[in-house]
């Protein structure tokens, strides 16, 4: 069922029919890679490469090559961590939300917006793991399993085993839905590659569509399983970057033991969120000339949703300093005075740049529809949502009850590495997805395509 | 119709073949004999299954690890059971008594011995860490002929020869050596002196006293150092002494000292400490009113207390610089009223000071109450003059042989150099230091020692008190004691020096102490007990020193230039234990800095030079110019620092050492100048110059002061407390209830846990801890924790499950920013907090494991369970008092550690480690244990004798080291146990669980007690005896 107001502009440019539609999607994935591509896929192997290099130091000399010490324990590795989940989490609300909210404009970036969400799941997984001092034990000691050593069993106390099950949850129920999104378009790959007569491409697409067959029973199954879906995923994003919340929340730590975490990580996830998958399909739309599908329209609601989660955010850290004061507690007092004026006052004032003040910007309308603008503040908003994590992490421990035991975290080479190690994996991945998988959701697009109303003009 | 059909199957069943008759009820046809498959299906899936068993045993094969049993096993050695011999620790003057604990033959931790009236079961830093120089690499592990290997025999036939032959010549033969205690190796000495009529013996001591024995010598007649009773003093005046951390018999002192800190609301008294010093000593750091003072100006507060008690007594007074000194009219008027309960003492080594003192004392009428002559010490009888003859004599040719016994003074003297250089101009020169160390090298024989664990010896310490050496592992390596050596070398053939003392002992006091005993069964108690103590005998002394003398030899304030003091380093000590990593890593009391060397500037003064000290450590190097000697090191900002003076520690600069304390700071000995004849410890005229090096020191602390947090750190004063004990605990933070301001300990969301049985908890006093740091030694030996080196400490990783926060406050009443709280003031007031697991029973760390590696037992101790851990970190994270540990690097075989960690990564080294705990692997997270494996030790043994757990049978290692008692530990169930006593243990109303205890205790807090972990470890108070008008914030 179908109903187009006449009056709201269509969603796809172009003019394009259901057969362009195939054809500008499924070109990218049947035709030779171009220059560009193979020049940013180049680029984000050899940073995978050299992050490898120093995921493998890390763990052959242990997590002292990092520069973390008795005080702060946690540093880069958690903020990386949370930063990644918090990516994440725009996939899924788009994904999962918007569908269930009828919002159409989302079917020309849900698949890239998915793929983004498993690929920064994954890399957001490699911290916890790679975090840990015996990594060898602790990837199976972490999961509830039945195990010879009596009545040995996982703490369910801890809000590190909260994550495991909330991350683990999260991604297999994202990647099923992404997958399950991709059978139909991968049958269309297949159905040109047999017209074609391309043996090799047909026998992988088909294996990979689960020889779709495009019954209406098909189609109707299809729709019921990513409704259902779309309702697992709901609840998963405001419960993932919650349960990431309660690590801190539920700890006695100054400045992490505050009962505003959860809702302000699920909006800062969100904020995030939209500005990573703007940044990544920005650039898509370039390299790939998707212009029609992916249009200044579906920026600037994206943008607008930036504005409304950035200033969620800058709410809860005005909140929080309220809380602070009101509270009267010394040691928090402390925690949020040192967080502005102590020595990682610069951490926080760049937070408070990128996440507050920038997102502001648009509210002017020239801003929001400018892919320049949009493409800088989106960077911004992601540098200023890292220093946010860092800033909640580091200030807090770095000086919490103690004075004798403040002290400073100093990364290293490794700390820049490993995070380095995840923008390569994150992007050789998404380059890797653009290059073989249908970038654009076909079989949705191909739904709200307004080919006839446009074509007489 | 009927049907007569027969059906059959096959022609056997037609023709009724017996064959097939016989099988005809099977349904299968079975195999024949010949046919026989041998195996059926269940056989195969048997063996099929056996060899995959086996073949997978046989790839997880443990790589086997031989363990060999005693063939023979000695009596008195069960493996598993530690085995403890009395001894004593002696190293130059320095004196301990001591128990020494071996498994299986290895000397693995060094007590105190509680019998000795001397030590009294005190231990120190040093005395700790001695242990681990048994097991140190750089011992020469044979006697040496120049840089060749030799056997004793060649050896002493050259030796002897060579002695023979300057004795002929009539050539001067010296033994020289540190502070001898023993009176049998006195006595060796002696016969060797016989067989060489030009033999003297020279004693020398690195921080000589002689100043002292010279002002006695002419105060009283003899050259003596009396014992000094702290305990006895109502009012303690220091000049520049540093009784607590250095100065004379500080272990004894610390316990006499801490005696009279001890404040409880049944004894609200305690003694009042003024100390005038330069540098922030450890004593001036735990004195209620210090004044900094420049070391031109000890004379001047000497002479200006005795003029004020001279007018009030009617005796003549001085000549004295009058510039007013802060606190010396209030202290002055204190000691007078205090008459008999007072001691004044100068750290000086200047003979005209001490002269005054002794006035002081005299006046004080100190003698005989806070001073006992009939008890002199032998700690210190260097003679600085004939030491500096001697090496006048070396110098100059004059000396045909010299034998160093146990000393190194081409290192530790200073004029050392000289002598260095003079040795190999010298026929003869034996070492006898245990390693090769900077006169060992330059001497031409080294004839190895016994390390003391290895050795048999005598001591005494004080007139009267006397103390026995024993082995506690036969010896390592082919040295021979020192002692043997020369008693071969005078002649005495092949000398056992075990029967020599066993000897002397015999003729000496058998007599005297044997009670009827046969002679075995009083030297087995004698060694039993490790010491032999006589009643003192009285002596009268009358004060007859020239006090005009004195005051016209007072060094006064010389223009220009700084003034720089050189004092032991509380670490390292003189040096001769500087190849230790567990001194290395001790952090200073004051400075909290490791493993290097600096020179202490004020605060006014790093403006003055350029110094930029940041909080990491980071700063520039100086060049100062004593004399004609130059040396350059970092700078360190100290708070309470006398403007105008700087401060630099002996023991560093070792450049024979070994791996450990290779290439750190310079040696300071040479910076040494000379004052009325001795040695002095200050000197003037010091120009300091900023080079453009820089230079990080690594310090465990890097944050200063507390903050004003009143939840850390509790402070009181005398009056105070006397008006309402319980001020504190009325002040303490509140949280809100329904309707109330409760106690934090009176809410909980949980019900805690159920203590049946023991319910182990700790106490700390905040009043009676010096800060000395031996209990992070005995923690650090008893618990094999890893030494991690100068870069992972500028990391902040250091591994220490105990630590001393060393906190900077200063006396305001005006409310601060946070950023003015960050800065110490020019003169703080110090206080130290020794820091380690709290047990708590809410422990935030077991919450957020996710493994469950950290737990709870049922004892109230917070577990825990390394092969469980997976290294999260979230406990540290977690933990409010940041005593959890983290092992970011493997620290056991590991040659990067190599250096700071010898006794996890070298053969000899790994001896000392303690077998009952656990080395812990990379990437697991440690902490305080409560040495857990001493509680089951207790535990078990009142298990086999089936009777309960006596308190006090229990003690961890922190808590036997500690010579002043701050720390008490015991079950907090056991209404009789001493814990339970002084923190006044009673079970509450409101919340009758397990967990909760009504503590009575008015002195007693829990650190962030508002936070709700409610731990098991609970400070006193910190009461300073001060006056009303000033309050510390």
């Amino acid at each position: 069922m179908q109903v187009t107001s006449a009056i709201r502009e269509p969603l796809i440019t172009g003019g394009k029919t259901v057969h362009d539609v195939s054809e500008d999607i499924s070109r990218q994935v049947e035709g030779k890679p171009s220059t560009l591509w193979k020049m940013a896929f180049g680029i984000s192997a050899v940073l995978f490469a050299y992050g490898f290099y120093c995921v493998c130091v890390l763990l052959w000399e242990g997590v002292g090559v990092w520069g973390l010490n008795k005080t702060v324990g946690w540093a880069w590795d958690i903020t990386n961590f949370v930063w990644w989940v918090g990516i994440g989490h725009a996939g899924t609300l788009i994904s999962a939300i918007l569908l269930l909210f009828r919002q159409k404009w989302r079917m020309s970036i849900n698949r890239a917006a998915e793929a983004m969400t498993i690929f920064a799941v994954i890399c957001a997984a490699t911290f916890p793991l790679a975090h840990m001092g015996r990594l060898w034990l602790g990837f199976y000691w972490a999961l509830p399993l039945p195990n010879t050593f009596g009545s040995l069993w996982v703490n369910f106390n801890s809000p590190l085993l909260w994550d495991v099950f909330a991350i683990s949850t999260y991604f297999t129920v994202s990647l099923v839905f992404w997958y399950i999104g991709l059978i139909p378009d991968f049958a269309v790959i297949r159905d040109r590659a047999v017209r074609s007569g391309h043996k090799v491409r047909a026998t992988i697409y088909n294996a990979l569509s689960f020889g779709w067959d495009g019954a209406a029973k098909t189609w109707m199954r299809y729709e019921s399983v990513a409704l259902i879906l779309a309702g697992l995923s709901t609840p998963l994003v405001l419960s993932v970057h919650t349960i990431v919340s309660f690590d801190f929340a539920t700890s006695i730590v100054p400045g992490w033991h505050t009962t505003i975490f959860p809702p302000y990580f699920v909006a800062g996830a969100i904020f995030s969120g939209f500005a990573m998958v703007l940044t990544l399909l920005l650039i898509t739309r370039k390299v790939f000339k998707l212009e029609d599908y992916i249009t200044i329209y579906h920026i600037e609601l994206m943008n607008i949703v930036i504005i409304i989660t950035g200033s969620i955010v800058g709410i809860a850290y005005i909140t929080e300093f309220f809380i602070a004061w009101y509270g009267q507690v010394p040691a928090e007092k402390y925690a949020f005075i040192n967080r502005a004026t102590g020595p990682y006052w610069w951490a926080y004032w760049s937070m408070m740049t990128c996440n507050v003040i920038s997102p502001q910007l648009f509210w002017f309308k020239k801003l929001r529809t400018n892919i320049a603008a949009t493409f800088v503040l989106s960077i911004i908003v992601n540098i200023g949502m890292w220093f946010e994590r860092f800033v909640i992490i580091v200030t807090s421990i770095h000086r919490d009850y103690l004075p004798s035991s403040w002290s400073m975290f100093y990364p290293t080479m490794y700390d820049v590495g490993e995070y380095i190690f995840t923008f390569g994996l994150f992007f050789t991945a998404f380059f890797l997805f653009a290059k073989f998988f249908p970038v654009i959701n076909m079989a949705e697009v191909k739904s709200i395509v307004k080919s006839s109303s446009e074509k007489k003009h | 119709m009927s049907n007569t059909k027969t059906y059959w199957k096959g022609l056997p069943q037609l023709t009724n073949d017996p064959e097939f008759v016989k099988h005809a009820d099977k349904e299968f046809v079975e195999p024949g004999k010949n046919e026989d498959l041998g195996h059926s299906r269940r056989d195969f899936l048997r063996m099929m299954g056996f060899s995959m068993a086996a073949v997978s045993l046989a790839a997880c094969e443990a790589p086997i690890r031989k363990a060999i049993p005693y063939a023979n096993k000695p009596e008195d050695v069960d493996p598993g059971i530690p085995n403890y011999y009395a001894s004593t620790y002696i190293n130059g003057g320095d004196y301990c008594s001591i128990v020494v604990k071996t498994r299986e033959g290895r000397p693995i931790k060094v007590d105190g011995n509680g019998l000795s009236g001397v030590t009294k079961g005190g231990t120190s830093a040093q005395v700790e860490a001695s242990v681990l120089s048994l097991y140190d690499n750089y011992r020469l592990r044979g006697p040496k002929a120049g840089d060749k290997s030799t056997d004793w025999q060649t050896l002493d036939s050259e030796v002897i020869a060579k002695l023979a032959e300057i004795a002929a010549q009539g050539g001067q033969i010296r033994i020289v050596s540190n502070t001898v205690l023993s009176p049998s190796t006195k006595a060796v000495i002696e016969r060797f002196k016989a067989k060489y009529p030009t033999a003297q013996h020279v004693q020398y001591d690195q921080a000589s006293t002689y100043g002292m024995l010279k002002a006695n010598e002419e105060s009283f007649g003899t050259a003596f150092i009396p014992s000094y009773d702290f305990s006895k003093a109502k009012t303690i005046v220091s000049i520049a002494a540093d009784f607590i951390g250095t100065w004379v018999s500080p272990i004894e002192f610390t316990k006499q000292y801490a005696a009279t800190r001890e404040v409880s609301a049944e004894k609200p008294e305690m003694s009042r400490h003024y100390q005038f010093e330069s540098i922030l000593s450890l004593t001036g750091a735990n004195a209620d009113y210090r004044t900094a003072i420049k070391p031109s100006e000890e004379g001047t507060v000497a002479a200006q207390i005795y003029n004020i008690l001279a007018s009030k007594a009617g005796a003549a007074s001085l000549a004295a610089p009058a510039n007013p000194i802060e606190h010396v009219e209030k202290a002055a008027n204190e000691l007078w009223a205090n008459r008999g309960k007072a001691l004044v003492v100068a750290g000086s080594n200047d003979k005209a000071i001490q002269v005054i003192v002794n006035a002081i004392n005299t006046l004080l009428d100190s003698y005989g109450n806070t001073i006992d002559a009939s008890r002199p010490v032998n700690f210190r009888q260097g003679n600085d003059e004939q030491m500096g003859a001697f090496i006048n004599e070396v110098t100059g040719g004059k000396i045909g042989a010299v034998i160093f016994y146990g000393c190194n003074p081409v290192y530790d003297h200073p004029k050392g150099a000289e002598l260095g250089a003079a040795l190999k101009n010298v026929a003869l020169s034996v070492s006898t230091s245990s390693t090769e160390d900077e006169t060992a090298s330059a001497s031409a024989y080294k004839a190895p020692d016994h390390h003391y664990l290895e050795s048999w010896n005598d001591a005494e310490p004080k007139k009267g008190m006397y103390s026995l050496s024993q082995p506690a592992i036969t010896k390592i390596f082919r040295t021979r004691q020192a002692q043997e050596s020369l008693l071969v070398w005078g002649g005495n053939g092949q000398a056992d020096y075990f029967e020599f003392v066993k000897e002397n002992w015999k003729n000496w006091f058998y007599g005297k102490a044997g009670n009827g005993m046969d002679f075995q069964s009083f030297w087995d108690k004698c060694l039993y007990d490790g010491v032999l103590e006589f009643p003192a005998e009285p002596v009268s002394l009358t004060f007859k020193g020239d006090l005009n003398a004195a005051a016209a030899t007072l060094s006064s304030a010389q223009a220009g230039g700084y003034e720089l003091v050189i004092y032991e380093s509380y670490g390292v000590g003189n040096g001769s234990q500087a190849n230790n990593p567990l001194l290395q890593e001790l952090p200073d009391p004051i400075t909290k800095a490791v493993w290097d060397h600096y020179v202490t500037i004020s605060i006014s003064d790093a403006g003055k030079l350029g110094i930029n000290n940041d909080a990491e450590g980071r700063t520039q190097k100086l060049t100062l110019t004593v004399g004609n000697q130059k040396v350059t090191v970092p700078a360190l900002v100290q708070p309470g620092q006398k403007q105008g003076t700087m401060g630099i520690a002996l023991g560093y600069g070792r450049t024979k050492v070994g791996k450990v304390a290779e290439g750190i700071g310079v040696n300071a000995y040479p910076l040494i100048g000379m004052a009325n004849g001795s040695l002095s410890y200050a000197v003037a005229g010091v120009k300091a110059e900023k080079t453009d090096e820089n230079f990080q020191i690594a310090q465990t602390q890097i944050h200063q002061t507390y903050m004003g947090r009143t939840n850390v750190i509790q402070e009181s004063t005398l009056e105070e407390f006397k008006e309402n004990p319980k001020e504190w605990l009325e002040k303490s933070a509140k949280i809100t209830d329904w309707e109330k301001k409760v106690d934090p300990s009176a809410v909980s969301l949980w019900k805690g846990h159920d203590y049946k049985n023991h319910h182990w908890g700790m106490a700390i006093d905040l009043n009676t801890c010096t800060g000395c740091g031996a209990c992070v030694v005995a923690c650090n030996v008893e618990n094999n924790v890893a030494m991690v080196g100068k870069e992972e400490v500028i990391n902040r990783r250091e591994m220490h499950w105990l630590r001393i926060d060393r906190y900077y406050s200063s006396a305001s009443d005006a409310p601060m920013n946070s950023k003015e709280l960050e800065q110490a003031a020019e003169n703080p007031e110090v206080v130290f907090q020794p820091m380690l697991c709290q047990h708590c029973n809410n422990a935030p760390c077991e919450t957020v494991c996710p493994v469950a590696a950290t737990t709870h037992s049922s004892e109230g101790l917070n577990q825990m369970t390394y092969n469980r851990c997976i290294g999260t970190r979230y406990c540290a994270n977690n933990c409010p008092y940041k005593v959890r540990r983290f092992n970011w690097f493997k620290y056991h075989h590991n040659q990067q550690f190599y250096q700071a960690n010898p006794a996890m990564n070298t053969e000899l080294g790994r001896m000392v480690l303690n077998p009952e705990v656990t080395v812990r692997s990379r990437g697991v997270m440690e902490k305080c244990s409560f040495c857990v494996q001493r509680i089951q030790t207790g535990k078990l043994n009142a298990k086999k004798e089936r009777r309960p757990l006596k308190d006090g049978e229990v003690i961890t290692a922190c808590q036997a080291a500690c010579s002043s008692g701050a720390i008490v530990f015991g079950d907090m169930n056991d209404e009789n146990s001493r814990i339970s006593q002084l923190l006044d243990i009673s079970k509450p109303e409101e919340r009758p669980y397990g967990i909760d205890k009504k503590i009575g205790n008015p002195r007693a807090y829990r650190v962030l007690e508002e936070i709700g972990v409610k731990p098991n470890i609970f400070y006193l108070t910190k009461v300073r005896n001060k006056d009303r008008e000033k309050k510390a914030v």
